[in-house]
């Protein structure tokens, strides 16, 4: 058994009366692509925070790469690269500059070829020179990603950073993280686009008020959490409540199953009662049922 | 890169420098606020003060005063600008959230201090040189203990650096940052005798003035250039130092703790 890239243990931080995180413990493995969803305040950043030495936790321990943050902080800190989900940055300097000062940081001296490999990787050649100031929203946010690969961090964690991208940008971020975790990075990610957790995360822990409520690959999420949704569209729904579906505009009714060997008989059942049945949808089960069902469960 | 394949070449002292690096930057960039504005203010200081009072007073016997007062604007001015080196950038750094780019590397927290205070003594020098640079043309200014001068200008800058980072860590916003400055140093470099020497003020405002750490740097600062002060350098030495390493003291568990820079 390898070390895990990441150990947290019984985690909990509070911030006078708010408990933040209350008791959270995580353990994800190298080469991972690990996904942290949660909604608003669910303490998605400070768990991230308390990896990376931005907050003290109140209790319990993390570890990256088996050094503790807080007893063995250089070398975790070596070992870890964060994208903050803030867009922040330092009005002082062009972007070279700033990925050399935040390699120099890191107790690199001559990064320049890494530097040009990242700035390439993010498509910032052309803006290189140009001071952070100048820079539209979207390239600021891959000039965090940039500060946070200087030092090719084994473990990288990001912090919603496709939140205020545009889409070819999306694509291309999550196209040369995908590279960097073939490679063997391993990614930890914060997201609010489900539908793009669901593509790129292996594993996947939901949080909810300072808890873990969900933690599971994310294939048995979707099985076990997930319904299919099948929608018709009839000539006559009036039998649709009997038979267990909601209406919807248009003639349209939608009924939940669990698995495909429900259809059938609920086809049956539909032309029995002289529904009519003119079009049908099946629905895949999707992550953002999940998170629904798991957050109203929790 | 898995955990096994890649080490970065990776010394520690490369942190430190960088910081250090980065913080001398800042103010460089912008040297004309940072080094000329402050340099012209002593010298509008120096041209009014003179004008009004130079035949008038003399200090320690035949001392003209624009000669005594020139080390005492040079001091001022290097303890205001070192003040202002670490505060100003501590706490745009702070508002503007980009502090984390210095608290995600493996920096030690002495590392942060040591270059922050370092930038502060040169930004200070800087400035202190600039202004002895323009008043020399008006004053016959003799160098009597160079060592002297040096050793004040460092430990002040040092000092004033130190206060400037507790004032940067502990404001959250500029109008407290301000007040710091507006209600403590700019007090205590007035009323330090720069202007003057403390031995013609009344009996209670010696006392008063005794009190003042800052007095002691300009008095002992001004004994390297005269020969001369009110009170004996090695006595300003050793208050100047304690206060120093009292104040470096207390920065230095404020970091450590991570107060008000990590949550
Ligand atoms: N410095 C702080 N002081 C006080 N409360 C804080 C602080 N930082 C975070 N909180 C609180 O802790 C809770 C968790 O916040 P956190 O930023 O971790 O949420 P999140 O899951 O990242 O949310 P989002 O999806 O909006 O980014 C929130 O209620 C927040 O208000
Ligand atoms: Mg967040």
């Amino acid at each position: 058994m390898s070390l895990p890239a990441i150990r947290i243990e019984s985690v909990t931080k509070r911030y006078g009366a708010l408990q933040a995180l209350d008791g959270v413990s995580l353990e994800v493995a190298q080469g991972e692509f690990f996904g942290l969803l949660g909604p608003n305040g669910a303490g998605k950043t400070t768990l991230i925070s308390a990896l990376s030495g931005l907050v003290r936790p109140t209790s319990g321990t993390l570890e990256v790469m088996g050094h503790d943050v807080v007893t063995d902080y250089r070398c975790a800190r070596l070992k870890l690269g964060v994208v903050p989900q803030e867009l922040v940055f330092d009005p002082f300097f062009s972007v070279r500059e700033l990925l050399r000062i935040q390699s120099g940081y890191f107790g690199i001296r001559s990064n320049d070829d890494w530097i040009d490999e990242i700035l390439v990787s993010l498509d910032l050649r052309a803006k290189a020179e140009a001071n952070m100031r100048t820079l539209s929203g979207g390239m600021k946010r891959r000039v965090l990603v940039a500060q946070a690969l200087v030092h090719r961090p084994p473990v990288i964690v990001l912090d919603e950073p496709t939140a205020g991208v545009d889409v070819e940008l999306r694509q291309g971020l999550w196209q040369f993280i995908r590279k960097l975790n073939r490679d063997g990075h391993t990614i930890v990610l914060t997201t609010h686009y489900l539908e793009e957790a669901e593509q790129l995360c292996g594993r996947i822990a939901m949080l909810k008020a300072g808890r873990i409520v969900a933690l599971d690959r994310t294939d048995d999420l979707l099985r076990r959490f997930a319904t299919h949704s099948l929608r018709v569209r009839l000539s006559n729904p009036d039998c649709v409540p009997g038979l267990g579906g909601s209406v919807e505009v248009g003639n349209w009714a939608s009924f939940r199953f669990d698995t495909y060997a429900d259809v059938e008989p609920l086809l049956a059942r539909l032309r029995q009662s002289g529904a009519g049945v003119e079009e049908i949808e099946l629905g895949e089960p999707d992550l953002e049922r999940v998170f629904v069902e798991v957050m109203n469960r929790a | 890169m898995p955990d096994s394949h890649y080490r970065p070449v990776v010394s520690q002292w490369i942190g430190f420098r960088t910081l250090l690096y980065k913080e001398i930057l800042r103010f460089w960039k912008v040297a004309l606020q940072t080094i000329l504005a402050p340099v012209l203010n002593a010298l509008l200081f120096l041209l009014i003060f003179s004008h009004v009072l130079d035949r008038h007073v003399t200090v320690y016997g035949d001392i003209g005063y624009t000669t005594f007062l020139v080390p005492g604007l040079v001091m001022m001015s290097l303890l205001q600008n070192a003040f202002a080196n670490s505060s100003s950038s501590l706490i745009q750094s702070k508002i503007t959230g980009n502090i984390i780019f210095m608290l995600l590397p493996p920096i030690a927290y002495h590392e942060f201090y040591g270059a922050y205070v370092l930038a502060c003594i040169l930004r200070g020098l800087f400035v202190g040189i600039g202004v002895l640079a323009v008043s020399l043309p008006f004053v016959d200014l003799a160098f009597a203990h160079p060592w002297w001068i040096l050793c004040f200008a460092v430990l002040g800058g040092a000092t004033l650096g130190t206060l400037g980072l507790i004032a940067g860590i502990w404001a959250d916003k500029f109008d407290q940052l301000s007040a710091f400055q507006n209600f403590l140093i700019m007090p205590l470099t007035m009323l330090s005798g720069v202007f003057f020497s403390i031995h013609s003020l009344p009996k209670l405002w010696q006392d008063v003035s005794h009190a003042n750490p800052f007095f002691f740097m300009i008095d002992g600062f001004r004994y390297g250039f005269f020969g001369q002060s009110d009170v004996s350098p090695w006595l300003s030495l050793v208050v100047v130092s304690v206060f120093f390493v009292v104040l470096a003291g207390l920065t230095l568990v404020m970091l450590a703790r991570g107060y008000k820079l990590r949550a």
